[in-house]
């Protein structure tokens, strides 16, 4: 077999060929490892902080036969740096937590073991998964694999996404908190869901914003997802926030026929809305129609004000979710001779970079006495009203669609020094984290440049199922196989 | 010029339930350092607080017992503030949607009635604490502390006088124990006492200037500290100064309040609702379990006691203060003691002994029947009253039935005739002296006789029937 064939496979197709007894899981981690041994490099896609082959091989040659049955056998993994692996460096790019160890596994990492899954840690991502292009990872950019020249992979999740993409993953973990999950997905070609609201645990995500962070996987297909969903969704009883709602099986119902479905076309703000990216998106929603899908219009009045609202709550939460990187306890500590103040602020000064800071300052400011009821009270109040909006929609239709960022991959260093435009980057996401409803990313289309476009499916909570239906119905009239073999050209040569 | 104190107080409980307020650590004082933590109570990144309903569960049961308002949805918030003994730099607490609210507390001040106010009761985590001996140059934190449950009472500003804020805190102390939630022990730290003081002209409707004081040991802490800062108040006011609102410490040596170093302008702690915890919704049943559940509480014993016993108001105000009192005094009943001996048992010899001692009634291992086993040997007069006092120190140091003490160490009274005469003659014989005092009519040597033969039985010999004995065999002595 060729160098890089395993690494290119799915899931499913890996889980079968296990089964057949056609391959082991070592063989799949060496390709995979072989791969990203001529890829990661840091003037190169550099989708990972730091790969370690050798820990990585025996995890796949230790696997406990206990694991055989699990659902995930033998699969490597990828996991965002954001996400807690007992002993594996989590850093979640940033220096202030650089050398991190956590002593314990993150729920979904508990599962992932427990299903059999080997796991690469360390994708890179923006610090703290504050950004859309992974530019502000304290160690390096990513760059997209879609594209000819230099590009970002999207963002917060840019690691994961330029992974699966790049076939330096199979599948891949990230977390969504504004859109980190599906902008990076839609930019690099890939499917990425973010979860209800509580559908998948947050114990051992490290915390950005705690009423809007869902970890969800990033995958080739939606089948993947699918079966990513199937093993990290569920009820935890160390997050208080996760929904002790029934996790159907995602799999079983991805060949449902989409009958009977009706799908909400929304208005949304168009300014600054790609030519491409519309008309990709206007393709698929007649692919869809084609598929006997109705499409009724919808209104969400209030989507206009979904940034405005998200960067005061989420800035409030992450303002004081970071105030225990101090230097007291773990990560890094700057060499201060003076007072307890002078470490504090010298370690958080040199520890943080500039998008942390920018939002550690807009959140202390939102929550400071005198600010609170303008800002983040007002702020959630029109959440309520945004996630009424969706309500409302969802009483006409099954599943929302629009797309998912306004345009393609930007090119890197393009929006970095213009916080507001990199903000914008996200407009279409931001209102799925503020109403806790899921959302999923599937490539529908590329530019005349080959840059991958991504359509954004919307659903009720808990009706991830739907989404995959949907997803997995237009993969099969789109020849999809195909056309993602297509997309494998650019930085991953 | 005279002047109203506005006192209100802020008690800070720590409950007793065996682990943490939000992870599953043991909760127990007095550890190794950090031996009692885990990534959820460090503050680790990542991890997330479950509440421990046990710690809701107490909360609802105090709240019952001081008549609060248990709120239909309580919720958690973040304040948040920078110090290295609270490793998330965010205390989880309750700000506008507390556990209970609106309750009062009965106490008697200057012999008179009086119903105090309580604001609000609330869940919070406690800190760590810093540890500064160690080193000259460097401090530890010992995280053992973080996380442990403490409920936040707030009362009104209904307390008048030191003397009222003193019969506050004793009368809620009682109650707390009653229920058995803390151990109320201000040197631990699981009671803590924070209190704010005002004057105003009597008559006034608004408020003064407040003070907080902080650092109070103790209750007589918490009484000295606000005597002091009424008279300080009082000085400062007289001379047209006006009262800084602040936050003043106190020295329990110096016996004065000092202001505590004041941080670059006001605290802003900048509340919002915890995300990490949804608001909890509190089941009526579970509140009527709790309230089916209360033990009697200081007040209802109160009563009981003089209903029942024909106690004073005072003795029963005695007995109950603490929880182990009344159940001393109520075991020592069902052994058959009979009310009021019991009582003075209690009240005397016993706190006397627990002062002595510096010791609280729950330490001691006095058991009820013991003490009606002594009141019993006093009463068939197998002992002496004075005795009795003896054998009681002896149950106490030794931990003994007393009557078993007075079996083994023939402490028993000798009652025998044939016994007592021996004694008798011996005391005649060796004390001509006085023998011969007495009978020229002195009768204050017949005290020394008496005593002499107390000396002899070492102490077992029945008074009585020994002064009828020497008295009868004087009478027979050939003048």
């Amino acid at each position: 077999m060729p160098v890089g064939d395993l690494a290119s496979k799915t899931i499913h197709e890996l889980r079968h060929m296990i089964q057949a007894g056609t391959v082991s899981p070592p063989e799949i981690v060496d390709d995979l490892l072989a791969r990203i041994d001529r890829l990661n490099d840091s003037r190169r896609i550099h989708a990972y902080l730091a790969v370690d082959p050798e820990r990585i091989r025996r995890q796949a040659a230790d696997l406990p036969a206990s694991a055989r049955a699990g659902q995930l056998y033998g699969i490597p993994i990828t996991v965002k740096a954001n996400i807690c692996v007992a002993g594996e460096e989590t850093s979640c790019a940033s220096r202030i937590l650089e050398g991190f160890r956590p002593p314990y596994d993150a729920t979904v990492i508990e599962r992932l073991r427990r299903a059999g899954a080997v796991l690469i840690p360390n994708a890179n991502m923006d610090e703290f998964a504050f950004g859309s292009s992974t530019e502000n990872s304290a160690f390096g950019v990513t760059r997209n694999p879609r594209a000819q020249d230099d590009r970002v992979p999207g963002g917060s999740s840019g690691g994961s996404a330029a992974a699966v993409a790049s076939n330096m993953a199979i599948a891949a973990l990230g977390s969504d908190t504004g859109g980190s999950i599906r902008q990076p997905a839609s930019f690099c070609g890939v499917l990425g869901l973010k979860p209800t609201y509580g559908r998948v645990s947050r114990y051992g995500l490290v915390a950005f914003a705690s009423s809007l962070d869902q970890i969800g996987p990033l995958a080739k297909d939606a089948e993947d997802a699918a079966m990513l969903l199937n093993v990290i969704a569920g009820h935890d009883e160390r997050d208080s926030t996760s929904a002790p709602v029934e996790v159907p099986d995602y799999v079983a119902a991805l060949r449902r026929p989409l009958k009977d479905v009706t799908i909400g076309l929304p208005e949304i703000p168009s300014e600054g809305l790609d030519q491409h990216v519309r008309a990709a998106v206007d393709g698929a929603i007649e692919v869809f129609r084609t598929l006997g899908v109705k499409t009724v219009p919808v209104e969400l009045p209030n989507i206009d004000k979904a940034i405005a609202t998200y960067y005061i709550i989420a800035t409030a939460e992450a303002s004081s979710n970071l105030a225990r990187y101090d230097g007291v306890k773990y990560g890094f500590r700057a060499a201060s001779g003076g007072s307890l103040t002078d470490m504090y602020l010298d370690t958080r000064t040199q520890g943080f970079g500039a998008e942390a800071k920018r939002r550690i300052l807009l959140g202390t400011y939102v929550l400071s006495q005198g600010y609170y009821e303008a800002y983040y009270l007002k702020g959630m109040k029109v959440r309520t009203l945004i996630k009424q909006d969706f309500d409302d929609a969802f009483t006409a239709c099954h599943i929302v669609l629009m797309p998912t960022a306004p345009t393609p991959a930007f090119r890197l260093k393009e929006k970095l020094d213009d916080p507001l435009q990199m903000y914008l980057s996200d407009i279409y996401t931001i209102s799925a984290n503020l109403a806790g409803i899921p959302a999923l990313s599937v490539p529908c289309g590329a530019g005349p440049d080959g840059l991958p476009i991504g359509m954004q499916l919307l659903a009720a909570p808990f009706q991830e199922s739907l989404l995959f239906q949907a997803a997995h119905a237009y993969e099969q009239a789109t020849d999809w196989p195909s056309r993602r073999r297509n997309w494998r050209s650019g930085n991953a040569g | 010029m005279s002047y109203e104190p506005v006192i209100g107080l802020e008690v800070h409980l720590q409950l007793s339930t065996s682990t943490k307020l939000f992870c599953g650590c043991l909760a127990k004082y007095g550890a190794a350092p950090n031996s009692q933590t885990c990534p959820v109570c460090l503050g680790l990144p990542g991890v997330l607080p479950v509440l421990n309903e046990r710690v809701m569960e107490w909360g609802i049961r105090v709240a019952l017992a001081v008549d609060c308002q248990i709120a239909q949805t309580m919720k958690f918030d973040r304040k948040q503030y920078f110090y290295p003994d609270l490793p998330k730099n965010y205390q989880i607490s309750q700000y506008d949607r507390p556990l209970a609210q609106r309750g009062h507390l009965d106490i008697v001040a200057d012999h008179a009635p009086k119903r105090i106010g309580i604001t609000r009761i609330h869940l919070e985590e406690d800190a760590g604490k810093l540890l500064h001996e160690a080193s000259q140059t460097e401090s530890y934190v010992d995280f053992n502390r973080t996380g442990v449950p403490l409920l936040e009472i707030v009362s009104e500003p209904d307390l008048r006088s030191p003397e009222e804020a003193y019969q506050y805190l004793i009368e809620l102390k009682a109650i707390i124990e009653y229920l058995a939630v803390s151990t109320c022990n201000m040197e631990e730290g699981s009671l803590r006492c924070d209190t704010n003081v005002s004057l105003r002209r009597p008559g006034a409707s608004q408020f003064g200037a407040k003070v907080e004081v902080k650092n109070l040991n103790s209750f007589k802490a918490v009484k000295q500290a606000l005597a002091y800062e009424i008279q300080r108040q009082a000085v400062a006011l007289d001379q047209g100064q006006r009262i800084r609102q602040e936050t003043r410490l106190w020295d329990a040596r110096a016996l004065r309040t000092e202001p505590m170093r004041s941080k670059e302008g006001a605290a802003d702690y900048r509340y919002f609702p915890e995300p990490d915890l949804v608001p909890f919704v509190i089941d009526r049943a579970l509140i009527a379990r709790m309230k089916a559940t209360l033990p009697e509480l200081p007040a209802e014993r109160r009563r009981r006691y003089q209903d029942a016993y024909q106690l004073s108001a005072y003795d029963a105000q005695v007995l109950t203060q603490h929880a182990a009192l009344g159940e001393l005094f109520e075991g020592a009943l069902r052994c058959g003691a009979p009310p009021k001996p019991a009582a003075n048992w209690i009240m005397g010899d016993y706190l006397a002994h627990l002062n002595a001692k510096n010791r609280e009634p729950e330490s001691e291992k006095l058991r009820p029947e013991w003490l009606a086993h002594l009141i019993q040997l006093v009463d068939d007069g197998t002992i002496s009253g004075k005795m009795a006092k003896d054998l009681f120190v002896q149950t106490l140091e030794r931990g003994e039935d007393p009557r078993r003490l007075v079996e083994e160490g023939g402490l028993k009274q000798i009652v025998d005739a044939a016994a007592l005469e021996p004694i008798a003659d011996e005391v005649l014989r060796k004390n001509q002296r006085s023998v011969e005092d007495y009978l020229k009519g002195k009768t204050t040597a017949f005290t020394h006789l008496m005593g002499q033969a107390m000396k002899l039985s070492k102490g077992k010999a029945n008074p009585q029937q020994m002064a009828a004995l020497l008295k009868r065999k004087l009478e027979q002595v050939p003048s």
